[in-house]
């Protein structure tokens, strides 16, 4: 046998293993993969960097699953394990300590906006042990975002009423709706109905439909 | 600029075709498989520069100080205007501006992916590429690069006919 015949044998030999090694890469999950990969090394450490205020633009209305129904009696309700469920209503969540910020969203088709937004972090609201993980859904229950404990706790991620310095529209959310600059805007839900601190890894809407329930930036 | 979102913007295939082809909602697992493989990507680059460096057969891949002008003769030859032989070298100047070059590519499209994939947790790299909407467009544009590099690569490849080819999968000349 030539070389030349050796070395092609050769190259397909190894052409099918890479071949087979790439059929067992496809079992794994990619977004599992990911998601472990990338909470070990970024998590949710850093703060999302900040914009000068005159660069914050209206952004997209996209997304309005949740904002058909008419508002009448809207409250906050919290729910934690172990503890009472409560409800705040929009003027007690107004007298929580104050943030303003100028950041970008970004939405997982591409575009981004920066923004400037009025709220309170929602660490303001979490019980003192609080579980692994938060869901937030709309009030109709149609819209539903499952966070990382970390994420919902980092101090930009905000319940926000304001939106460039005017109340919020029932498009992008009113009355109070999620900011959470640490993730894409698909976790960003708009009108909140329902805060609960649960063990359990919560459904979200577009982890659902196939999309990454991690979603972080 | 809009360099591309799950919008049919630009082009649409029937409705039909997503459907047969299962491709409804799968932007984000498609997302998912790039992030997962840009590990692969950057590993094989590392090894590839490794064994140049370790080999010393990088001399023979970074162009010389005057690589411009003899690409452009290289261009003439190869258009068939410059009759004379080309000087005998195993890679010659337009080759070793395109291989040097294309990793350089490699280094750019790690560094901005990088940059789009974690814009909040590595803020500054994103910084550096000149913020979220830059480092895409620049991510876009090395792809574009690549797409050119191929096309030239296997048009040469054509050219140079079978013999060269076998040389290049099997490493015997």
């Amino acid at each position: 046998m030539n070389n030349d015949r050796r070395a092609f044998l050769k190259f397909g030999l190894a052409g099918a293993a890479v071949v087979g090694g790439l059929s067992q890469l496809l079992k794994i999950s990619p977004h599992e993969f990911n998601e472990g990969l990338t909470r070990k090394l970024f998590g949710a450490r850093r703060e999302a960097p900040t914009f000068p205020r005159d660069r914050a633009r209206e952004p997209r209305a996209n997304g309005n699953v949740g904002l058909d129904e008419e508002l009448t009696d809207w409250s906050l309700k919290i729910e934690a394990p172990g503890l009472p469920a409560r409800s705040m209503s929009l003027e007690e969540v107004k007298s929580l300590p104050r943030v303003e910020m100028t950041t970008e969203l970004m939405c997982v088709e591409g575009w981004s906006e920066v923004v400037h937004w009025s709220g309170t972090p929602l660490r303001h609201i979490a019980p003192p042990q609080a579980p692994e993980y938060v869901s937030l859904t709309t009030p109709d229950k149609s819209y539903f975002v499952g966070l990382d404990l970390e994420s919902a706790l980092h101090p930009q991620t905000l319940l926000a009423w304001e939106m460039n310095g005017q109340p919020l529209t029932s498009e992008h959310g009113a009355p109070l709706r999620l900011v959470i600059p640490v993730k894409y805007g698909i976790k960003n839900i708009k009108r909140i109905g329902t805060i609960q601190f649960t063990a359990q890894r919560p459904a979200d809407y577009w982890a659902n439909k196939g999309y990454d329930w991690y979603a972080a930036l | 600029m809009i360099i591309y979102w799950a919008n049919d913007e630009y082009f649409q295939f029937p409705e039909w075709f997503y459907e047969k082809a299962h491709l409804t909602f799968r932007l984000a697992e498609g997302m998912s498989y790039h992030f997962l493989l840009m590990w692969f990507f950057a590993i094989n680059g590392i090894c590839y520069v490794s064994y140049t460096i370790v080999s010393g057969e990088w001399r023979e891949l970074v162009p010389g100080h005057d690589a411009l002008k003899q690409a452009f003769q290289v261009v003439l030859h190869d258009l068939g205007i410059r009759k004379e032989p080309l000087p005998p070298a195993k890679f010659n100047a337009a080759q070793q501006i395109a291989y040097t070059g294309v990793v350089l590519m490699g280094v750019g499209s790690l560094l901005s992916g990088l940059a789009i994939y974690r814009p909040v947790q590595l803020s500054f790299l994103t910084q550096l590429f000149g913020g979220y909407p830059n480092a895409r467009l620049i991510h876009f544009l090395l792809t574009v690069g690549y797409v050119a590099f191929f096309g030239m690569h296997v048009a040469q490849v054509i050219r140079a006919g079978w013999k060269n080819f076998k040389a290049m999968v099997t490493g015997n000349e």
